[in-house]
């Protein structure tokens, strides 16, 4: 099995084909796209290759080490340009074309009109710990 | 087996184990080993004496550790630890543990795991599965918690008022797992409230009752967020309405008010209507008059500024909104709300997308985004 991180931003990524910001839709098709994702993890946990979801405030800042006895400076928010992360969804599966399965559904959750949002999501291998054997 | 019963003893068994010498620490891990072992083996015998029963095994259990400690550290020396012989164990020391385990010097996530484990009697897991934390996070949590209190005299006398902050955040900020927090928050106010009688202990307690009652309202089916004014009224539970109103009127009466109370009262208010139309909005506004005197809470006044918007129309709630902080959780939500009723649909839908972008929960934040979504829709027939 190999873990993978199904990525979704709330900027940075290509524009989806039905690009409609969510407050645009109808509370039926807002409804619609909460219950394809919620059904979507539940099946995922039955198939066994649920990991882990969570979803993030679009509200964040940099933060660095600023030296010995200051606080840490902080920066951002920043321009509409930037990257913004929006949520995760960990799965472990059997293989990469198992990922790139579920990311496409995934990516076909209704949105406005009740037609497939066809969001760009980022699909990231996990580092894994060193097997046992590697010769 | 009754799980409830056991972890009902819990805090008693405690008690006992100190009573007779044991330090809190070992004391609450003895406790624990005890619970382990009598799940695994009351099924097959269960035990005519649950109490003592725990009591026994416990107490072996900690002279079992006390003596690997003493070989430990004195490997010449052997040292035998004998049971001190204590006062009679009719003594109650629950009281005791809850002012302990809400210790001020505790930070308030220490204070809600230890609480959880020494007084609620739930495990480890159960309490690390609740919080969504690692295990052994949650473990580290309370080996630290118990350090930090290692001092603190058994039978020092408490807060009450401390106690009463652990308790709202166990029944508030509870999350998910094989543990009701919400019940057990309960079932731990309701065992204080017997040990002690506090009016804000019984403040407390009425509005957990009330607010629970309403829990099978609160969400739809798929796990939508309905709010008061659109909540099927006859999905409350009566019983608890019932006990919360006798809870908190005995406590009234006795003329010490507090900010529990005062939250009580409200949410009484609300059960007592109906529907959302009955609701008696210019009593609730009293109410958060005084609330606001006790607390000097700006969320108090966000909330009193809505209940304004309904007792004299959202103008008047615009108003008492116009001074707080736009910063404030939830103010987007409320400005929103009272746009919408005042006529301004466009606004409205501009704030509640604003305040959907702020929602601390994603419940919250589809909710909100419905709710824009709604105007908007609206706006373009």
């Amino acid at each position: 099995m190999a873990k993978y991180l199904l990525l979704k931003h709330y900027r940075g990524a290509p524009a989806s084909v039905n690009d409609v910001p969510m407050d645009r839709w109808t509370p039926e098709e807002v409804s619609a796209h909460m219950q394809y994702m919620r059904d979507f993890a539940a099946r995922l946990e039955e198939t066994g290759e649920f990991v882990d979801s969570q979803a993030l405030s679009p509200e964040g800042t940099f933060v660095r080490y600023d030296g010995e006895g200051r606080p840490p400076v902080t920066d951002g928010p920043f321009a509409e340009t930037k990257d913004l992360i929006a949520g995760w969804m960990v799965i472990d599966v059997e293989s990469y074309e198992r990922a790139l399965e579920l990311a496409g559904e995934l990516s076909a959750a209704p949105g406005a009109g009740g037609k497939p949002i066809h969001e760009w999501l980022e699909l990231r291998p996990f580092l894994t710990a060193c097997p046992t054997i590697t010769e | 087996m009754d799980e409830t019963l056991l972890r009902r003893l819990t805090p008693a068994v405690i008690g006992i184990l100190v009573r007779r010498g044991a330090d809190f620490a070992a004391a609450e891990d003895a406790v624990q080993d005890s619970l382990v072992e009598a799940v695994r083996v009351w099924p097959g015998s269960p035990s005519q004496d649950p109490k003592g029963w725990l009591v026994t095994v416990a107490w072996r259990k900690f002279l079992d550790a006390a003596r690997a400690d003493t070989s430990r550290r004195h490997r010449e020396v052997r040292v035998e630890v004998e049971p001190v012989p204590g006062p009679g164990e009719a003594v109650d020391d629950t009281l005791q543990l809850y002012f302990l385990c809400a210790h001020p010097s505790l930070t308030p996530a220490s204070a809600v795991a230890l609480t959880l484990r020494a007084v609620g009697g739930l495990t480890t897991r159960q309490i690390a599965q609740a919080y969504l934390v690692p295990e052994a996070t949650m473990a580290q949590r309370i080996s630290r918690a118990k350090r930090t209190i290692s001092g603190v005299r058994f039978n020092q006398p408490g807060d009450v008022a401390t106690v009463l902050r652990v308790l709202y955040l166990v029944f508030n900020e509870g999350y998910s797992g094989d543990v009701d927090l919400a019940d057990e928050a309960i079932r731990l106010t309701r065992q204080l409230a017997v040990k002690t009688y506090h009016e804000e202990v019984a403040g407390l307690l009425a509005l957990m009752l009330l607010h629970h009652a309403r829990r099978p309202a609160r969400t739809a089916p798929d796990g939508r967020l309905v709010p008061l004014a659109e909540q099927d009224r006859s999905l409350w539970n009566t019983r608890l309405i019932a006990e919360g109103v006798d809870v908190l009127q005995t406590a009234l009466t006795r003329d010490r008010l507090g900010e529990f109370q005062a939250q009580a009262a409200i949410a009484a208010l609300h059960a007592d209507a109906q529907t959302a139309e009955e609701t008696d909005w210019v009593q609730i506004v009293e109410w958060y008059d005084e609330l606001v005197r006790l607390t000097d809470s700006p969320v108090a006044r966000l909330n009193r500024a809505v209940a304004v918007g309904e007792a004299d129309g959202p103008r008047a709630g615009l108003a008492a909104l116009a001074g707080l902080d736009p910063a404030l959780p939830r103010h987007a939500a409320a400005a929103a709300y009272l746009h919408e009723r005042d006529g301004d649909p466009v606004t409205a839908a501009r704030l509640y997308a604003e305040a959907a972008r702020s929602a601390p929960s994603l419940p919250e934040r589809d909710h909100l985004t419905r709710q824009a979504a709604r105007l908007n829709a609206r706006l373009r027939r």
